[in-house]
């Protein structure tokens, strides 16, 4: 039932082959086609501006009050491309199977290559842009060997990379709305897709400003609205990170694929207290420098500085002597879980070390400023503490989710004419993403893979020609009023973000970095009760037609609420370990993640069955013909 | 009081909507931890507001950690609060004494106008963007990517200036309520590359003559901007972006 739509023929001609199958659109028929994208992250804006550059007309929608604060901004080590600059060794096919084994052997083999092949241009096309990467005295780029990697394939912008490359991605739209092709309607929240004769033809918006729905037509709709990580509560994600696009999507007939998977980020500065409102991610490029360690002795309280050598215990180092600090994002954090769930957490809590002594004492202080500076006065400014004296703490913090809408090879949706792209698929990651891959992602779909899928998808099925007063525009205008009606008419005694809190700690605890049929059991039972106190007990003060941000907020959350039963369930039913998924009785006699090839070698997508049914699990098997499955080892 | 927490007197600026009147209210903090940021003090006294069932204070906030620009409120006169470099979701409550009394306002200027209570609308910046702030290259025509070096000063120095957040901090410090810094970073950091010379004189015009449009002051060199920038974006920068503004009158390349 699935089809991938992957193309024939040998892995690297498979993306050539494709681009020449498809079909083009006369560039002057192309105004007549307009297409939504929705969100402006990077694979939003790359994607608006592209579009908007062939000649369709683009609507773009975000939730900020400009497109250039969607949360890629926030990314900081780098981006990944196989140019071989460092003559280390890399290569197209390199960077595809790192990946393809970073992630476990949980993608789809054609899109990895893909996005091997497409990562050298982005890096041509982001320089011509004028994003001021990194660069060696001679003018040439600077690269440097990033979360699991052996060659040196991550270019970056100090520690502020994803900021430069969305800047980068929204001063190409901005150009376009100049041009007057692209359009852009800021503070906008995506209520609903709309979907007439099978495909998908437009949106439902909330005004955010005014709380006016507004519906929206096009021949076709882009979605990029990121990850669910904020279903946790706490997460690295921005604030207003939410499923619910996504979510309305699927509850319109797009499949959901492997919602389990979901990244646990190693270098995240540990959990403070009770009123925290989220985490900070630590860019895992400190993992260069910096050694991990705890002391060997549980509950140590001594300073850090005071911990002499021997006392060290360097785990990292001395599990994976080949990697080190370096391995790859899951191992990493699951680690850390293993030395604090013995005692041997920073005074006994829940926090490692990440020390730069030696780094300072063999490069000099100015070099380690140099290349971290900014990172370590972030770290000053929330803690209190200077890393250059002493030892950062740190703890894993969910950061990213692999799964996603389910796409083919098209990124199209199992809805027709709805795309996806970015961190709101699922495609590339497997079952854990690399350090630095996000970025490329993010813009291999927006700048050179949606363009030539659009084309190919307008050409064959023509226009929507859906009318503004058609049956189903005014069903999903309707069922967003009801929605928010039934929200406001509530009035009950709980706050939202008490609500969401008690959701986030059941999901880190149950369905977490480790994760057992008994709890996944438990969380199941529990959810519908949280959602149930939510819908009865949640108090949105205000009034609909006004900028109310905790209307906002509550409607992500409910959609939260229904959204970790499907993350849990699929979470129970993958009864294997891989990469971000732990399941604690599937691991190897030394404790790594177990996979079952033979039985879970496949990505699990999702189909809604209605408020009150369960939901059907199909399969897409992964064949892989390049790579040989193995155990992940980085000893 | 409990040890690591302080109690604070905050005088807010409230206002429904942009045509409608402000004024200032006053709540109170209590016991709130130093080592939370401003943003979730502001969060305690919502989350207190929301379960009277009032109106919760509105401002902008989204990452949270200091990148996206969100974020930003005037905080005793200062905009982004008393730290430097800091923007206000990254500053701590550390920085403030237990019974002090801070008066918290929006990012005031005729081109922001207020949305509600410390929320503004700062599109006027997309706008100024809009008129030039980029490279005019269509994805695919890019040349390889080391085909041109760009000397590592001369990119650092790109770098330096492409740091802005558009947070609007600058504008909001200037007594002429100036867009000069914001402008001026994102001109010279693509006057330093050569990838931005070609449109360097279309650019440098389009964009101060769309800040004039919008309704910013001029630059009357009081480097207040400098001081409050959470990025640390020097006022050389506008002494560049003028340079470039004669080099332009008196070229026409």
């Amino acid at each position: 039932m699935l089809d991938a739509r992957v193309p024939k023929g040998p892995l690297p001609e498979k993306w050539t082959r494709c681009q020449f199958d498809m079909k083009l659109v006369n560039p002057s028929n192309r105004r007549k086609y307009t297409v939504i994208v929705v969100g402006t992250g990077l694979a939003g804006s790359s994607a608006s501006a592209t579009l908007a550059e062939l000649g369709y007309n683009v609507k773009t929608f975000c939730l900020n009050d400009t497109p250039r604060r969607a949360h890629s901004i926030a990314a900081q080590g780098g981006i990944n491309a196989a140019k071989n600059y460092q003559n280390d060794g890399d290569s197209v096919y390199r960077l595809f199977y790192d990946t393809i084994k970073g992630g476990d052997y949980r993608s789809r083999e054609a899109n990895v290559y893909r996005l091997a092949e497409i990562s050298v241009k982005i890096i041509d096309h982001c320089v011509a842009q004028g994003v001021p990467f990194a660069r060696e005295y001679g003018g040439l780029l600077d690269n440097r060997s990033f979360g699991g990697a052996q060659v040196s394939r991550t270019f970056y912008a100090r520690g502020q990379t994803g900021q430069q490359l969305l800047l980068g991605a929204y001063g190409a739209l901005m150009k376009e709305v100049n041009a007057g092709r692209a359009k852009v309607f800021p503070r906008r929240e995506m209520m609903d897709l709309i979907v007439a004769n099978g495909r998908a033809v437009g949106i439902v918006v909330r005004n955010m400003v005014t709380g006016a729905l507004e519906a929206h037509l096009a021949d076709a709709v882009v979605l990029a609205s990121g990850g669910y990580g904020n279903v946790f509560f706490l997460s690295t994600n921005g604030r207003s990170c939410n499923v619910s696009a996504a979510w309305r999507c699927y509850q319109r007939g797009a499949f959901f694929a492997n919602p389990c998977l979901t990244q646990i980020h190693p270098t995240c500065i540990p959990v403070h207290g009770e009123l925290q409102s989220k985490l900070t991610l630590m860019s895992e490029s400190l993992r260069n420098d910096g050694r991990i360690w705890v002391s060997r002795q549980p509950g140590d309280t001594r300073h850090p500085n005071d911990i002499p050598e021997a006392e060290r215990y360097y785990y990292l180092e001395e599990r994976y002597p080949s990697f080190g600090n370096l391995v790859p994002r899951d191992v990493a954090s699951r680690n850390a879980k293993q030395v604090c769930d013995a005692g041997l957490g920073v005074r006994g809590g829940n926090a490692v070390y990440l020390d730069f002594r030696d780094a300072i004492t063999r490069e000099g202080e100015a070099v380690i400023r140099e290349r971290y500076g900014n990172l370590f006065d972030m770290y000053e400014r929330i803690t209190g503490v200077d890393p250059y004296k002493e030892p950062m703490t740190i703890f894993p913090a969910i950061h990213y989710t692999m799964g996603g809408l389910w796409v083919d090879y098209h990124l199209m949706s199992t809805i027709p004419g709805l795309f996806v792209l970015g961190e709101a698929n699922f495609s590339d990651h497997g079952a854990n993403r690399l350090g630095a891959s996000a970025l490329m992602q993010g813009l291999a779909d927006g700048y050179f893979i949606i363009p030539y899928t659009m084309g190919h998808y307008l050409a064959t099925t023509g226009p929507a020609k859906t009318r503004e007063d058609a049956p189903e525009v005014r069903e999903a205008l309707e069922s967003a009023e009801v929605r928010i009606r039934k929200l406001m008419s509530i009035r009950g005694k709980r706050t939202v973000n008490e609500m969401h809190r008690r959701l986030g700690l059941l999901l880190w605890d149950k369905c977490g970095m480790a994760r057992n049929e008994r709890g996944l059991r438990e969380a199941l039972e529990e959810i519908p009760a949280i959602r149930e106190e939510f819908w009865n007990n949640v108090n949105i003060p205000g009034e609909t037609g006004t900028f109310n941000q905790v209307l906002e907020r509550a409607m992500r959350v409910a959609d939260f609420m229904e959204f970790a039963e499907l993350m849990v369930r699929d979470a129970l039913e993958r009864r294997e370990s891989c990469g971000g998924h732990f399941r604690e009785e599937y691991q190897t006699e030394d404790g790594e993640a177990k996979r079952d090839d033979e039985n879970f070698a496949h990505v699990a997508a999702w189909e809604y069955a209605g408020p009150d049914a369960a939901p059907r699990r199909h399969v897409e098997p992964l064949v892989f013909e390049e790579v040989k499955p193995s155990q992940r080892s980085y000893k | 009081m409990a040890p690591g927490t302080i109690s604070l007197t905050l005088k807010v600026w409230r206002q429904a909507g942009p045509d409608q009147p402000g004024r200032f209210e006053t709540y109170r903090a209590e016991r709130i931890p130093t080592d939370i940021s401003f943003l979730e003090m502001l969060d305690i006294v919502n989350d207190g507001l929301e379960r009277e069932g009032k109106d919760p204070i509105a401002f902008d906030h989204d990452c949270r950690e200091g990148i996206c620009g969100s974020c930003g409120a005037v905080v005793n006169g200062r905009p982004h609060g008393p730290r430097k470099a800091t923007t206000l979701c990254q500053l701590h409550m550390r920085e403030f004494k237990d019974g002090e009394t801070l008066v918290i306002e929006p990012f005031r200027a005729k081109a922001f106008p207020v949305v509600k209570d410390l929320v503004v609308d700062r599109s006027a910046f997309d706008r100024i963007i809009q008129a030039g702030g980029y490279v005019s290259v269509r994805t695919g025509q890019a040349p390889e990517a080391n085909s041109i070096p760009v000397p590592k000063h001369r990119a650092d120095r790109a770098m330096d200036a492409a740091q802005c957040i558009g947070c609007g901090a600058c504008v909001a410090a200037c007594p002429n309520a100036s867009a000069s810094l914001f402008t001026a970073a994102k001109i010279v950091q693509l006057a330093m590359l050569p990838q931005g010379h070609p449109e360097r004189t279309r650019r440098v015009v389009a964009m101060v003559q769309a800040m004039d449009r919008e309704g910013f002051g001029s630059c009357s060199k009081q480097y207040e901007c400098e001081a409050v920038c959470p990025k640390e974006i020097k006022v050389e920068n506008i002494t560049l972006m003028n340079r470039e503004y004669l080099r332009a009158l008196v070229r026409e390349d």
